[in-house]
C-alpha cells in the first residue's frame, strides 16, 4: 500500500479552513509569536552587539598581544620590542583588517585646578583611525596629526573635571623605564566626546614616539592590537599569530573583557530562553485548536480507519495539519519581522533613558543586528516543538476505536 | 469456502455495574458469494454483529474468519489492512469524508490501495456513472441529497472490487425509489462479481432481495431463513 501522502496532505490543509476563524486565530497566534521572536531577539542582539563593538571600539581590539605579565602588571616594566618580521607579516594578513602597537600606562594628569589618574595612551594616529574610536570623536580642535605629533588629546568630561580647555597646557606624570618619576607639559590640541563619560575620563591621547620618548622607551611597545572581520570568530587567528609570537601573549577581546564576553554568552542562552518562553506561550492555543479539530473529526476518522487507513496514517494526517499552520505561521510571522525591523535599521533612538543605558555600557542609538542563526533557531524550535505538540492530539486521532468514533455519538 | 466464519462468538458491554450481553455464543458462517440480511428488534445485536464481521470492533470471546484470516486476534494495523484489501462498508450515515467531493471520496480508497491516478479517476467515474450520479462528481456531501450522498458511499465501497460488503441499515435514510435503486445495484453486484454481501435492516424492501434471513434477538441467532 502505498502513503496516500498527497491525499492526506489534500485532507489535511482543507480541513484547517473548514472552521477558518479558528485557523485564523491560530494563524495570528503563531505570526506574532514568531514576529515576537525575531524581533526582540534582533534588538537584544543588537544591544550586545553595541556593547561589544563598544568595547572593542574603546581601545579593546578583536586580539591583543602583550608581554605575558601585562595584564597582571600593566606598567612600562611590561613592555614588549616592536613586532619582528615574522610578526609583522603574520599582521599584515588579508584576515586582519589593521592593527597599531601603542603606549599604555598609568599617569597623572594635572590642570592648573585639578589632577586626575589617567591611562596615557601613545598612539600612531593613521593606524588608529580604523581601530578606535577616537579619530572620529574630535569635536574640538583636532586629532594627533601623526605619532611625533605634540599635544595631548583628552575627552571632554576630563577637560570639565580638570577645570581647563583647548589649547591650555596640562602636565602628565608617571613612571619611565628606570622607575624614574617622569613629568611633562603637553598642550591639548584636541578634545573628544565618546559614547560614555567614562571614556571621556580615562585617557589621555599622545603621539606614540613622543610617549617613548617621554618615557625612555626606545621603541618598545605596551600592546599590539588588531582588528579582523568578525569578532566572533578568531580562534583561527589567535593560533597562527601565537605561533609567530611564542613569547608573548595572544588573546581574544574576550579574554581582555570577560565581562563583555560574557554578555554574547549570556545573550545566546538568553535569546534561546525567550523563543522558548514565546513558544510555550502559544503552544497551548495550537495543542487547543488541534485537540478541537480532532475532537470535532472523531466520526470522521474513525471512518478512515473503518475504509482501511492505517493508525499510523491518522496521525501522520493530523501532524500534516498541524505542520501547515505552523509554516504558514512562521511564513507570516518571518515576513512581520522583516516589515518591522527595515524600518529602523538606522536604529531606534533610546535617548529619553540615554544616562540609564550608559550605566549599561550601551549608547543611546539601538540598531538591530539580524543573524540567520537566530531566525533559523527561531523558526526550528517552532517547527519542532509545534510537531511534538501536536503528537498528543494526533495520538489521540489514531487511537480512536473505530466503532466507537463510527457508531456511537 | 466461507466468507464469513463465526464460532461461540460473543460480546459484552459493560455500563457501570451492568454488563451488557450484545452477543451470545453467535455461530454463522456466510458462503462466498451470499447475499444475507440479519434483521430483529433494535438491540438485537445486528450492527454489533456486522462491526465484529468488520473487523471494527472485538469479541468478548469466540472466534471470527473472514476472507480466510482470523481477525478477532488480529492486531489494530492488520485489521486495517484486511478492511482495505477485502471490505467494503455502507454506513446507515453515509458517513463521506466532507472535505473531498464524490468522486474523491471513491477514488480513497482506491488511493490508499495503490491505484494508479488514472486509473481510479476512470473507475471512480465509471462506478459514480452506475449509481446514477454521472456530473455530480465535483461536489462535496454537504452539495448533496442523503440519497445521493448513500450513492457515494455504495460507490466507494465497490470501487476496488471487495470480497465482502458489510451494509448498517443503508436504506434507513432514503426513500423507498432511491432504497430500491441501490438494492438493485447490491443484486447486480453480488451476481456479476460474486461479491458477498451482508446487510441489516429493519425494511422488509430489503428482506426481500436477500437470498437467507438471519433474525436475532436478544445478541443470539433465532432464525435462520434460505429464501432461494
Amino acid at each position: 500500500m502505498q502513503t496516500p501522502f498527497l491525499m492526506l496532505s489534500t485532507i489535511a490543509w482543507r480541513n484547517l479552513w473548514r472552521n477558518y476563524r479558528r485557523t485564523l486565530i491560530m494563524l495570528l497566534a503563531i505570526s506574532v509569536g514568531v514576529w515576537a521572536m525575531i524581533w526582540m531577539t534582533a534588538l537584544m542582539r543588537g544591544m550586545v552587539d553595541q556593547m561589544i563593538k563598544g568595547s572593542i571600539n574603546n581601545l579593546l581590539g578583536h586580539i591583543q598581544i602583550h608581554a605575558p605579565a601585562y595584564r597582571d602588571d600593566p606598567s612600562i616594566v611590561n613592555s614588549i620590542e616592536p613586532p619582528g618580521p615574522e610578526l609583522t607579516d603574520s599582521l599584515n594578513r588579508p584576515l586582519i583588517k589593521a592593527w597599531t602597537s601603542r603606549i599604555r600606562v598609568p599617569a597623572v594628569i594635572s590642570s592648573e585646578r585639578e589632577s586626575r589618574g589617567v591611562t596615557l595612551v601613545g598612539i600612531d594616529p593613521a593606524a588608529e583611525a580604523a581601530l578606535s574610536f577616537l579619530s572620529e570623536s574630535i569635536t574640538q580642535g583636532s586629532n594627533l596629526a601623526s605619532a611625533d605629533a605634540p599635544g595631548v588629546v583628552i575627552g571632554r568630561k576630563l577637560a570639565e573635571r580638570l577645570e581647563t580647555r583647548l589649547g591650555k597646557r596640562i602636565v602628565l606624570v608617571s613612571q619611565d623605564s628606570d622607575n624614574t618619576v617622569v613629568d611633562r607639559g603637553f598642550r591639548i590640541t584636541g578634545i573628544f566626546e565618546a559614547e560614555l563619560q567614562t571614556t571621556e575620563l580615562a585617557y589621555a591621547f599622545v603621539g606614540r614616539d613622543r610617549a617613548q620618548e617621554f618615557l625612555n622607551m626606545a621603541d618598545q611597545v605596551s600592546e599590539i592590537s588588531l582588528i579582523s572581520d568578525d569578532y566572533r570568530n578568531l580562534t583561527h587567528l589567535l593560533e597562527n599569530i601565537q605561533a609567530t609570537a611564542p613569547d608573548l601573549e595572544v588573546i581574544s577581546w574576550d579574554q581582555v573583557d570577560p565581562y563583555t564576553g560574557s554578555m554574547l554568552a549570556v545573550m545566546d542562552g538568553f535569546i534561546l530562553v525567550w523563543i522558548i518562553v514565546v513558544f510555550l506561550a502559544l503552544s497551548f492555543g495550537l495543542i487547543n485548536t488541534l485537540a478541537m479539530a480532532v475532537f470535532e473529526r472523531k466520526r470522521e476518522l474513525g471512518l478512515l480507519q473503518a475504509l482501511g487507513m492505517q493508525p499510523g496514517y491518522i496521525l501522520l494526517q493530523v501532524l500534516i495539519e498541524s505542520v501547515i499552520l505552523l509554516l504558514l505561521g512562521l511564513l507570516a510571522g518571518n515576513l512581520l519581522a522583516w516589515l518591522s525591523i527595515v524600518p529602523i535599521q538606522d536604529g531606534i533612538d533610546l535617548s529619553a533613558i540615554g544616562e540609564g543605558l550608559e550605566l549599561a555600557g550601551m549608547s543611546s542609538i539601538l540598531y538591530p543586528v539580524v543573524e540567520f542563526s537566530d531566525i533559523a533557531r527561531a523558526n526550528l524550535v517552532v517547527i519542532v516543538l509545534g510537531i511534538l505538540a501536536s503528537l498528543l492530539p494526533a495520538l489521540r486521532a489514531a487511537r480512536h476505536v473505530p466503532v466507537d468514533a463510527i457508531t456511537r455519538p | 469456502m466461507y466468507s464469513v466464519s463465526c464460532r461461540r462468538l460473543c460480546k459484552t458491554f459493560q455500563q457501570g455495574e451492568l454488563a451488557v450481553h450484545a452477543l451470545a455464543d453467535v455461530d454463522l458462517d456466510i458462503d462466498a458469494g451470499g447475499f444475507v440480511c440479519l434483521f430483529g428488534p433494535s438491540g438485537s445485536g445486528k450492527t454489533t454483529l456486522l462491526n465484529m464481521i468488520g473487523g471494527l470492533d472485538t469479541p468478548s470471546s469466540g472466534e471470527i474468519t473472514v476472507a480466510g484470516q482470523r481477525i478477532d486476534q488480529m492486531k489494530r494495523a492488520e485489521l486495517a489492512r484486511l478492511r482495505l484489501k477485502h471490505l467494503g462498508f455502507v454506513f446507515q450515515s453515509y458517513n463521506l469524508i466532507p472535505v473531498l467531493s464524490a468522486r474523491e471520496n471513491v477514488e480513497f480508497v482506491a488511493q490508499m490501495q495503490g491505484m494508479g491516478a488514472q486509473q481510479r479517476k476512470h473507475k471512480a467515474l465509471t462506478i459514480l456513472a452506475e449509481v446514477g450520479l454521472q456530473g455530480l462528481e465535483d461536489r462535496r456531501p454537504a452539495e448533496l441529497s442523503g440519497g445521493q450522498q448513500q450513492r457515494v458511499a455504495v460507490a466507494r465501497a465497490i470501487v476496488s472490487g471487495p470480497e465482502l460488503v458489510l451494509a448498517d441499515e443503508p436504506t434507513a435514510n432514503l426513500d423507498s425509489a432511491t432504497a430500491e435503486i441501490l438494492m438493485k445495484l447490491f443484486v447486480q453486484l453480488n451476481q456479476q462479481h460474486q461479491t458477498t454481501f451482508v446487510l441489516s435492516t429493519h425494511d422488509n424492501l430489503i428482506m426481500n432481495y436477500a437470498r437467507r434471513l438471519i433474525k436475532l434477538r436478544d445478541g443470539r441467532i433465532v432464525e435462520d431463513i434460505d429464501q432461494t
